[in-house]
C-alpha cells in the first residue's frame, strides 16, 4: 500500500494509489459508527460535545493533508498555513455572525410602530456586532457579509489570493529553506497582529463567535447540527484526500518531489519550478481554508489568537509526528496528536502526584509533545505512518545516512521506500 | 551549417578569481565537439553559464535561429529552448523510478496545468521503454534510480537527455565510472545524436575523446587554448605544456 504503487502510469488512479480506496473505507466506517453512536441520530453514547471534537479533529486531518502536499511532497516547510486556515475561519464567521445577527435585530425590530428601514437594521446589526470594540457601524469588508454565496467564495478566494501574492513574491526571488519558513512566520505573525487590533474590522481579539448556531435553524438542536458539520468534514477529508492524491500521482506528482529533492536540477529538465511552487502553495491554503471554514463552526469562535504563529508549527509538527511524504501519515499525525492534546489538556487525564511534585498534564503535555517531536526527529523519521510499513513490507533504501537529494526539503533516508 | 551557439568574450570571476576569462566559442548546428582541460580550467563554469546557472560579468551568448541572448532567459527557459545538460556527478532523481525519471524528462510542455493533466499515452510509454532500451536500463525501469549503480546512473541521465530531444547536448564527463565496454557504446550514442544536433561533450579520458573523432576545443584557466583535430592540438606546445606533459 505504498502512496505511489510502481508501475504503469496509465492504470487505474484506485490502482497506482491504493491507500485511497483504504482511507475512504476506514473513514466511511468511522463515520457510520460515530452516526450510529450520536445522540443526534443514535443511540446517544458520543456526547455531543464529543461529536464536535470529532468533527473539528477532521477539519485538522484536512489542513495536514496540505501541510504534508506542501511539505511532504514539495519540500516546502511553510509555517504558516494555519493562517490560510484561519482566514476560512473568518470568512464563513463573518456570514454566520451577520446573519443571525439580523435575525435578532428583526425580531426586536418588529416590536416597533413603524416597519424598520434598511439603514436602522443594519445600523441595529452592525451596533450589536461591533458594540464590543466600541464601533457601530459597517467596516468595508464586511461588504459581502449578508451574503452566503459571497463568503463561501471568500472562504476559497481570500486564503488562495494571500498565498498567490505570498508565493510569487518569495519563490520568484528564489527564497527557500529555512528563509522561506521564516517568512511564511511572519507573514503569520502579521496577520494575527493585524487582527488583534479593534480597528482591523473583524472584532478585534473578541473575534468572531456564536458560529455554532446556524441562523434561521434556532429549533435545530446542537446535537443534530454537530452531525451536519461532521458529516460535511468528514465527507471534505475524504474529498480532500482524493484530490491530494491525484495531484502527487502522476506526472505532476514526480514534478513537485523532483522540485523538494532537488530543485535545480529540475530547472535544467525546463520546468519552472517557481510556478509549480506556486500551484501547490495557492492549492494547499485553499483546502486550508475550506478546512477553517468547516472547522470553527464546531469550533463557535475564531479568534486572532487562532492564527498565531505556533498554530502553524503545531500543524508542522502533527505532519512530521504522522510521517511526512505519505498521506495518510498526515491524517494519523493531525488525529492522534489533537485527540490526545485535547484529552491531556481537557483535564481528563488524571494528575501524577509524585510526593514532592504534581504532574498536572495541563501544563507537561506541551513538553512531552516537544519531546515527541525531538524524539521522532531523531529516531524515526517516518513517524507513526512508518507502523504501516511493516504490514506492507516496505524498506527505506540503504544508503549510508545519504539523503534523496541536495536540497533542505529532500526527503531522508529513513523517509524514503525501496 | 549555420551556427548554433555563439560565446564571445564572457568572464566569470568568483571572489576576484577569473574562472572565465574572455571565453569564446562556436558550435554549429550538426556538431560533436570534445572539450578538454586540466582540472579547474572552467569547462564545467562553461556549461553553467550557457544554462543560465551562473550570470557571466561579461560577454554575449547567443543561441538559436533568432540569435536570441541566453543571458536573459532563466534555466527552465533555456532548456525550453533546447539546451540539455547532463552534470559532472550524476543527477538523476533517487527517490524515484528511472521509468518516472525518464518521463518526466521526455519533451513534452512543462507548464503545471500541462503536467497536472497530463496522461502519457501508450505512444510515450514506448518512446520511454525504447530509451530505457537503449542506456541499458530495460530490466530496471521500476526500480529506484538511488539503487542504480554509479555507471547505471550515468547512463539514465544520458537517457533523460535524449527524452529531452535538445538541439544542444551539453555533457560534462560522461564516462566516469564506465567500463570500457560501456564506455564505447557512449561514444555511440554521442556520435549518433550529433548526427542531428550539437553535441558538447567534457572528458578527461583521451582515448574516449580519440573515439569521438571530432573537433577538440582546449581549455585552460578559463580560455582557450588550442582548437583544432586532436592530432593538431595535442601538437601544440602550450597544450603540452599545461595538459598533456604532465
Ligand atoms: N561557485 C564557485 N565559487 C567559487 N569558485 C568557483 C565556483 N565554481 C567554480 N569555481 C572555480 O572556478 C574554477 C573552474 O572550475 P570548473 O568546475 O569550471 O573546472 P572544470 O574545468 O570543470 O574542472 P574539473 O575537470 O575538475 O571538473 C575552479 O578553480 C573552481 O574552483
Ligand atoms: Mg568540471
Amino acid at each position: 500500500m505504498s502512496d505511489v504503487a510502481l508501475g504503469s502510469a496509465r492504470r487505474p488512479f484506485a490502482l497506482r494509489f491504493p491507500s485511497v480506496l483504504v482511507f475512504l473505507a476506514i473513514l466511511s466506517i468511522f463515520t457510520v459508527v460515530v452516526t450510529v453512536l450520536s445522540e443526534g441520530f443514535g443511540v446517544g453514547v458520543i456526547s455531543t460535545s464529543f461529536v464536535k471534537t470529532l468533527g473539528k479533529t477532521l477539519c485538522l486531518c484536512l489542513v495536514a493533508l496540505a501541510m504534508d502536499l506542501v511539505w511532504g511532497y514539495c519540500g516546502i516547510l511553510s509555517l504558516g498555513h494555519m493562517a490560510f486556515f484561519g482566514l476560512g475561519g473568518y470568512a464563513i464567521g463573518m456570514w454566520l455572525m451577520y446573519a443571525r445577527t439580523e435575525i435578532i435585530v428583526l425580531e426586536s425590530l418588529a416590536a416597533a410602530e413603524l416597519p424598520p428601514t434598511p439603514e436602522e437594521v443594519s445600523d441595529g446589526i452592525a451596533t450589536q456586532i461591533f458594540g464590543v470594540v466600541g464601533a457601530s457601524e459597517f467596516p468595508p469588508i464586511w461588504a459581502f457579509a449578508h451574503s452566503l454565496p459571497l463568503q463561501l467564495a471568500a472562504v476559497v478566494v481570500v486564503p488562495g489570493l494571500l498565498a498567490l501574492v505570498f508565493g510569487w513574491l518569495a519563490f520568484r526571488s528564489r527564497v527557500t529553506g529555512v528563509y522561506l519558513s521564516i517568512l511564511t512566520q511572519a507573514m503569520t505573525l502579521a496577520l494575527s497582529l493585524h487582527l488583534f487590533q479593534n480597528d482591523s474590522g473583524l472584532r478585534g481579539n473578541n473575534g468572531l463567535s456564536g458560529l455554532q448556531n446556524l441562523p434561521g435553524l434556532s429549533d435545530v438542536p446542537q446535537s443534530i447540527v454537530s452531525m451536519w458539520f461532521f458529516w460535511a468534514s468528514a465527507l471534505a477529508l475524504g474529498l480532500g484526500y482524493i484530490l491530494c492524491a491525484w495531484v502527487v500521482s502522476g506526472k505532476f506528482g514526480s514534478v513537485i518531489r523532483a522540485i523538494r529533492d532537488d530543485e535545480a536540477r529540475v530547472r535544467f529538465l525546463g520546468y519552472p519550478v517557481e510556478a509549480f511552487k506556486l500551484v501547490i502553495f495557492t492549492l494547499t491554503a485553499v483546502i486550508a481554508g475550506i478546512a477553517g471554514a468547516l472547522y470553527y463552526p464546531q469550533a463557535g469562535i475564531v479568534n486572532p489568537a487562532e492564527i498565531a504563529p505556533i498554530a502553524s508549527i503545531y500543524l508542522a509538527v502533527w505532519v512530521a509526528i504522522g510521517g511526512r511524504g505519505r498521506l495518510y501519515g498526515a491524517v494519523i499525525g493531525a488525529a492522534f496528536v489533537s485527540l490526545l492534546s485535547t484529552w491531556f489538556t481537557g483535564g481528563q487525564a488524571p494528575d501524577i502526584n509524585l510526593g514532592f511534585y504534581t504532574i498536572q498534564w495541563v501544563d507537561w503535555w506541551i513538553v512531552i509533545l516537544g519531546l515527541s517531536f525531538v524524539a521522532v526527529t531523531l529516531f524515526a523519521p517516518k513517524g507513526i505512518g512508518g507502523l504501516v510499513d511493516v504490514f506492507i513490507d516496505r524498506k527505506s533504501p540503504d544508503r549510508h545516512g545519504a539523503d534523496l537529494g541536495p536540497d533542505q526539503g529532500a526527503l531522508r533516508e529513513q523517509e524514503a521506500e525501496k | 551549417m549555420s551556427t548554433l551557439l555563439e560565446v564571445s568574450g564572457v568572464s566569470v570571476s568568483f571572489d576576484g578569481f577569473k574562472a572565465i576569462n574572455n571565453l569564446s566559442f562556436q558550435i554549429a548546428d550538426a556538431e560533436l565537439r570534445a572539450v578538454i582541460g586540466p582540472n579547474g580550467a572552467g569547462k564545467t563554469t562553461f556549461m553553467d553559464i550557457i544554462t543560465g546557472k551562473t550570470k557571466p560579468d561579461e560577454g554575449r551568448v547567443v543561441y538559436g535561429d533568432r540569435g536570441d541572448s541566453l543571458l536573459k532567459m532563466s534555466e527552465s527557459k533555456i532548456a525550453q529552448a533546447g539546451v540539455g545538460r547532463k552534470f559532472q556527478r550524476p543527477t538523476v532523481f533517487e527517490d524515484q523510478s528511472v521509468f518516472d525519471n525518464l518521463m518526466m524528462a521526455l519533451k513534452k510542455t512543462r507548464g503545471p496545468l500541462a503536467v497536472l493533466f497530463f496522461k502519457p499515452s501508450s505512444e510515450d510509454e514506448d518512446k520511454v521503454a525504447k530509451l530505457a532500451a537503449e542506456i541499458g536500463l530495460s530490466g530496471a525501469l521500476h526500480r529506484k534510480s538511488g539503487e542504480l549503480s554509479h555507471g547505471q546512473k550515468q547512463w539514465l541521465e544520458i537517457g533523460m537527455l535524449l527524452a529531452q530531444d535538445p538541439r544542444l547536448l551539453l555533457v560534462d564527463e560522461p564516462a566516469a565510472g564506465m567500463t570500457p565496454a560501456e564506455r564505447e557504446h557512449t561514444t555511440d550514442i554521442l556520435r549518433e545524436a550529433a548526427k542531428t544536433r550539437a553535441v558538447v561533450v567534457v572528458e578527461h579520458d583521451m582515448e574516449f575523446v580519440r573515439r569521438l573523432n571530432c573537433k577538440v576545443t582546449v581549455l585552460h584557466e578559463g580560455s582557450v587554448l588550442a582548437e583544432g583535430s586532436l592530432d593538431h592540438v595535442t601538437k601544440n606546445e602550450q597544450v603540452i605544456e599545461v595538459y598533456l606533459g604532465r
